[in-house]
């Protein structure tokens, strides 16, 4: 067994950081997806992320689905799930105040949880990583090959939504849809169907990240409001509604956890990762990449 | 304050000194015990509908306010032997400066920045209430903190306190009408009407939605105290984020811009696990479901109902339509 050094622990750290914060980044893309297209900052975020991981561990060990498919089936079922909850709670208002949308996402956000808490009950549940257990060595640290699936489908996330908002026209339609839905509705865009897609690709995309993270931290019904938590913190960290802020945003903040609970104090991470949050948040209101100008327009 | 505030104050006063008698009430004598936490909450739930009703404002770390409260009473008067009156005052300093920190950065912009900022705060206090093991006994808490007193009068039966919060809560409540209806409730119902405009007009919207901000602090903070001695034992979580959007929740039922449905609010959510004891575990269901349900279809909240079933039932009825 090799000599641990401060070198090698600090790459470990940082990795470890990089697999936390990609979670948080895909978390906070998704905020971002739903904000631009509504101004909500949708509460039932972590949710879609902890029915991700919970329906991918019923279909492979209740059902015993391979692990692709279900894979693709788990992030079907949570997206019809944000079209539910967009088409029956929010589509259903009309001219109703940010502030009370806000209300009615918590309000989701804690049936969800209700109800997962009904299907699977209160207990901890893990999924076997996609490639086995071999550790990889990378710099003197150990990698396990999740970490590297996580990378990388973060990384396919972030090429395949770059795609989607640049070189598609139903993706070009959400931006404009963000810029400016008054001028967006009268260049012939439906809004009402660009919000009822930005639930559903918001939902995919936590389920996304709750099917990667589960064979790493194990998934039960209340985790959502913590993932939640982070993402949104990466989403404003980044710059609210900015899409490659959110990114960076979330992997500095995994990283600063990290390095905080290794060499600090574990008990203190999360406090200490916040801190920062509100720090940047004073000193830079409008987020890393942001602008405080943007800020200004804001409506919630 | 207005004639309808005045008689609904009387009416308030008179149930609440009249509702001890249900304890007397074989199997309802804890009634008494959970309308006093009612009172402690109905205190953080009005300084909240004031934020959000008026400033437009969530707050997301109110229970952090609460818990400052309570630890600052708890730590000072167990722990180092002061006396219970300036450790609460130390207690509303506390909260009243870290409001501030928190509070003018972050209201001086437009936007969820509050939210935000509140939501962190909230979990980094709840984080050092369970870490800072030498101060706050960590995630077990302490016990032992001395019952309030009054010239030699002691706060020592479950009645008596109830008597004391419900006292308390009431000249808050006093203290808000009056608010709402003077230079600052002018202010900041301008700044709700159109922030712009107030602007326009010279309000100093930034430094009104502050003020609000600390005031609601304060009346959390000074719960926060009252339960620490009330309960006389303390640990954290009592004042996590759940709590924190338990309050929220509080408010939106009772009905945002009033601080009566604040009190309502508080009253209902605080007694609904008494009443889906049934549910165990599944009562979380029945309040996101409630939750909803108000948000989506009574958006002045409960208080609202009576209202909006006469306009229903108005144009139902034939004829009533035009």
């Amino acid at each position: 067994m090799e000599k641990f050094t401060l070198f090698n622990q600090v790459v470990q750290y940082i990795l470890t950081g990089i697999t936390v914060g990609s979670i948080y980044a895909i978390v906070a893309v998704g905020f971002n997806i739903i904000y631009n297209a509504t101004e909500i900052i949708n509460f039932a975020q972590g949710e879609f992320v902890m029915l991700g991981g919970l329906v991918m561990v019923s279909l492979v060990h209740g059902a015993h689905v391979p692990m692709p498919l279900a894979f693709v089936i788990a992030v079907a079922a949570v997206t019809v799930v944000g079209l539910l909850m967009e088409r029956l709670a929010i589509f259903p208002l009309k001219d109703v105040s940010v502030i009370r949308l806000v209300i009615i996402t918590l309000a989701v956000s804690i049936l969800i949880k209700g109800l997962a808490m009904f299907v699977w009950g209160k207990d901890s549940f893990g999924l076997p990583a996609f490639s086995g257990n071999q550790p990889l060595f990378f710099l003197g640290a150990a990698v396990m090959p999740q970490t590297l699936w996580i990378i990388g489908v973060t990384v396919a996330v972030v090429v395949l939504l770059t795609l989607f908002f640049e070189r598609t026209m139903l993706g070009k339609a959400m931006i404009a849809c963000a810029d400016n839905r008054d001028a967006a509705s009268l260049v012939g865009i439906d809004v009402q169907r660009m919000v009822m897609l930005s639930f559903m690709l918001s939902a995919a995309l936590g389920a996304v990240a709750g099917i990667i993270i589960t064979p790493v931290s194990l998934m039960e019904y209340d985790r959502g409001a913590l993932l939640a938590l982070k993402g949104f913190g990466a989403a404003v960290l980044g710059g609210l509604g900015n899409f490659y802020g959110a990114i960076a945003a979330g992997i500095i903040l995994g990283i600063i956890e990290s390095l905080s609970a290794g060499l600090i104090s574990s008990a203190y991470k999360d406090a200490i990762a916040l801190g920062v949050l509100l720090v940047v948040l004073f000193v830079r209101p409008g987020g890393l990449l942001g602008s405080a100008e943007v800020i200004k327009l804001k409506k919630f | 304050m207005g004639r309808r505030n005045l008689i609904g104050l009387s009416a308030l006063a008179l149930f609440l000194l009249l509702f001890p008698l249900i304890g007397k009430v074989p199997g309802f004598s804890h009634y008494v015990a959970i309308m006093t936490v009612v009172g402690l909450t109905a205190m953080i739930t009005m300084g909240l509908s004031l934020l959000m009703g008026y400033a437009g404002q969530i707050s997301l770390g109110h229970a952090a306010f609460y818990g400052l409260g309570a630890y600052a009473s708890g730590i000072l008067t167990a722990k180092y032997g002061m006396n219970p009156w300036p450790a609460l005052l130390t207690g509303v300093v506390l909260s009243a400066v870290l409001a501030v920190v928190i509070g003018s950065p972050s209201l001086k912009l437009r936007g969820h920045y509050l939210a935000m900022a509140t939501l962190a705060f909230g979990e980094i206090v709840y984080i050092i209430f369970n870490s800072w093991g030498s101060l706050t006994s960590g995630p077990d808490g302490f016990g032992d903190i001395p019952r309030l007193s009054v010239f030699g009068f002691a706060f020592d039966t479950a009645l008596r306190n109830y008597y004391l919060v419900w006292g308390v809560a009431l000249l808050m409540l006093v203290f808000l009408l009056n608010l709402i209806h003077s230079r600052v409730g002018r202010a900041l119902r301008s700044i709700h009407g159109s922030e712009a405009a107030a602007m326009a007009m010279g309000v100093n919207t930034a430094w009104y939605k502050i003020q609000v901000f600390i005031i609601s602090a304060v009346m959390a903070s000074i719960a926060g105290s009252l339960y620490a001695h009330y309960v006389r034992f303390i640990n954290p979580p009592v004042f996590s984020l759940t709590f924190s959007i338990k309050l929220l929740m509080m408010v939106v039922i009772g009905g945002m811009t009033n601080v009566w449905g604040a009190i309502l609010g508080a009253a209902l959510i605080t007694f609904l696990p008494e009443w889906l004891i049934f549910l165990q575990d599944f009562d979380i269901l029945a309040y996101g479901l409630i939750l909803l349900l108000i948000a989506m279809f009574l958006p002045k909240g409960l208080l609202s109902l009576p209202a909006v079933a006469r306009e229903q039932v108005r144009r139902r009825s034939p004829g009533g339509a035009r």
